[in-house]
């Protein structure tokens, strides 16, 4: 029997599973140019801004990670090279997103500059994780 | 729930890596302050409401302690009327701060735990004691409709109080359990958001003035600095004509006032900022100098910068002036009153602070009301525990609000988690 699907021949996201996936990158890229704005302004509403887009960005954003997960756990994906680095950007992502909400709760400068990093890494590591996704993910070789 | 839980865990973990433990007491003119620092989420130690049953709080030897009045609508100042009646101001203001972050609905959920679900009264009880047996048995509903009241003063034949957005006015008459008629507003009070909502208030010695605090709008400017336009300060409102002007700055959240005897000052009891430790910033006491400025935003305790706050103020941190007494981190003194003679020899000369207790502490710290002794018009010596007992086992019972000491020899304190009016008197039959 041959093989119906090639390793290496990369399959397109699900519709739904495209959309989730742009949630976090917009929202994250968002709250990064809210916290320059803050960082450059003082005023206070631009942090506030961040704290809604971070916040909005991990409860979609855990949606986009479940699936990728899931797709790895039922092998419609590869268990290593870009599905498992995929993976892995959307875990780091999400984790580091989750510590940013924190550091984004404390009270008026307290979450600054620690804040604005981290929006920086979370906000490149979305757009890894957005980049690899939409390339498309290599599916699990069937003989 | 959920969220509850999660900041349990993670809380869990910020106080072990922080090492927890009781520090040295802070009290006195000076306290020693450590390193700000703050974990990835705020320390966060809620006192359950329970019931007393058969407990009473914890007086000194000598002393007694009775609820005169139960029941009520969460009681937070009181005032000695000239016939010896008390009046009660009952309310909860506040509820117009609008939560601007997913924090503020966390916080301010978890923080609701430690609350009375009793509905604000916003009116003023009278309470009487008819025959002088110590049972105030008779209670009338001096006003209603009130939003929030809180101040209280009396002078001459006007009885002021402070509402959370206007200063009003009511004809008294000794004796009277009811106003006859509706009150005057003198002026209105800064009352957008109201973050902190609490208008506390004190006459001066010669009746020509009345101080109000103004608490800040914020935690730490979190709000934006516009919002802070005439905040943290104690306004002098003139009597006659309600013109105000700003008599102190800097005062982050100036919760109670009283009127020093003898030297007329004017002191404030203030709430300083949370969220850079359990060991700061000390809530203290303080004489009110005019036209002075006490470190808020910009600093604490003097000249101790606070970073949350920018752009920061170089010129107003260099002129920020020391306070004469600290109470402790975030004991919460929400009550100061004078004390006389009549309280007794080892009470005599000093002041109580009525301190509601911390929400942001482990171990919680306050729920009491502590006795300052004085000597020579300033506070000198450590403070003693004059009612406590109100939080045992993570459990609060009852959270002290104002104190007020009766001339003829009782201290009277609101307690706004039982809804009761203590009052504590010296035995005299001993």
């Amino acid at each position: 029997m041959e093989a119906i699907s090639v390793r290496g021949q990369p399959r397109s996201l699900h519709p739904l599973n495209a959309i989730l996936l742009a949630f976090p990158l917009a929202l994250f890229v968002g709250a990064l140019v809210t916290d320059l704005a803050y960082d450059a302004s003082y005023q206070v509403q631009w942090v506030n801004f961040s704290s809604w887009l971070i916040a909005a960005g991990l409860l979609v954003g855990a949606f986009a990670l479940l699936w990728a997960i899931i797709e790895l756990l039922v092998g419609l994906t590869a268990r290593d090279g870009r599905p498992l680095v995929y993976v892995i950007t959307l875990v780091a992502m999400w984790v580091l997103g989750l510590i940013n909400a924190f550091v984004h709760g404390k009270d008026a400068w307290a979450s600054m500059p620690a804040g604005l990093y981290l929006s920086a890494v979370v906000a490149l590591l979305s757009l890894v994780a957005a980049w690899i996704g939409y390339s498309g993910l290599p599916t699990r070789r069937v003989q | 729930m959920r969220a509850k839980l999660l900041m349990g865990g993670v809380m869990a973990l910020v106080l072990s890596a922080c090492g927890g433990g009781t520090p040295a007491p802070q009290y006195g003119s000076n306290p020693e302050l450590p390193q700000p620092r703050r974990g990835l989420l705020p320390g966060m130690t809620i006192s359950k409401p329970a019931p007393w049953g058969d407990d009473r709080p914890i007086v000194p030897q000598g002393y007694k302690i009775e609820a005169i009045a139960t029941d009520l609508q969460v009681p937070r100042q009181t005032l000695i009327l000239p016939n010896g009646d008390i009046l009660v101001a009952e309310g909860s203001g506040g509820g117009d701060a609008p939560a601007l972050r997913p924090k503020d609905f966390i916080a301010g959920y978890i923080k609701k735990q430690g609350k009375t679900s009793v509905k604000s009264g916003n009116r003023l009880t009278v309470l009487r004691d008819t025959d002088g047996d110590g049972k105030y048995e008779t209670r009338g509903i001096f006003a209603d409709d009130l939003n929030a009241p809180y101040g209280l003063a009396l002078i001459g034949d006007a009885l002021y109080v402070a509402n959370q957005d206007a200063l009003v006015r009511f004809e008294y008459r000794i004796g009277q359990l009811n106003a006859s008629a509706s009150p005057v507003t003198i002026t209105a009070l800064p009352s957008a958001i109201n973050h902190h909502w609490t208008k506390a208030m004190t006459a001066s010695a010669d009746g020509l003035f009345l101080y109000v605090g103004i608490g800040s709008n914020s935690n730490i400017t979190e709000r934006g600095m516009p919002a802070e336009l005439d905040r943290a300060m104690v306004w002098q409102i003139d009597v006659a004509t309600g013109a105000h002007r700003p008599y102190a700055t800097g005062l982050r959240n100036p919760s109670a006032l009283a009127t020093q005897p003898g030297s007329g000052k004017i002191w404030v009891a203030v709430n300083e900022r949370d969220e850079i430790g359990p060991d700061l910033v000390p809530d203290y006491i303080t004489s009110v100098r005019e036209g002075g400025f006490y470190g808020w935003p910009f600093s604490y305790w003097g000249q101790n910068v606070d970073v949350r706050a920018q752009p920061q103020n170089p010129r107003l941190v260099a002129a920020a002036i020391r306070p004469d007494y600290s109470l402790g981190s975030h004991v919460a003194a929400l009550g100061l009153a004078f004390s006389n003679p009549a309280m007794g020899a080892d009470f005599a000369e000093g002041a109580f602070v009525g301190e509601h207790g911390s929400w942001n502490r482990d171990p919680p710290v306050g729920f009491k009301v502590v006795f300052v002794p004085f000597q020579d018009g300033k506070a000198a010596g450590e403070p003693v525990d004059f009612v406590s007992g109100f939080q045992r086992d993570g459990r609060a019972r009852g959270r002290p609000v104002g104190v007020t000491v009766d001339p003829r020899g009782a201290l009277i304190v609101a307690d706004d988690l039982s809804n009761a009016i203590w009052r504590v008197t010296p035995n005299l039959a001993k």
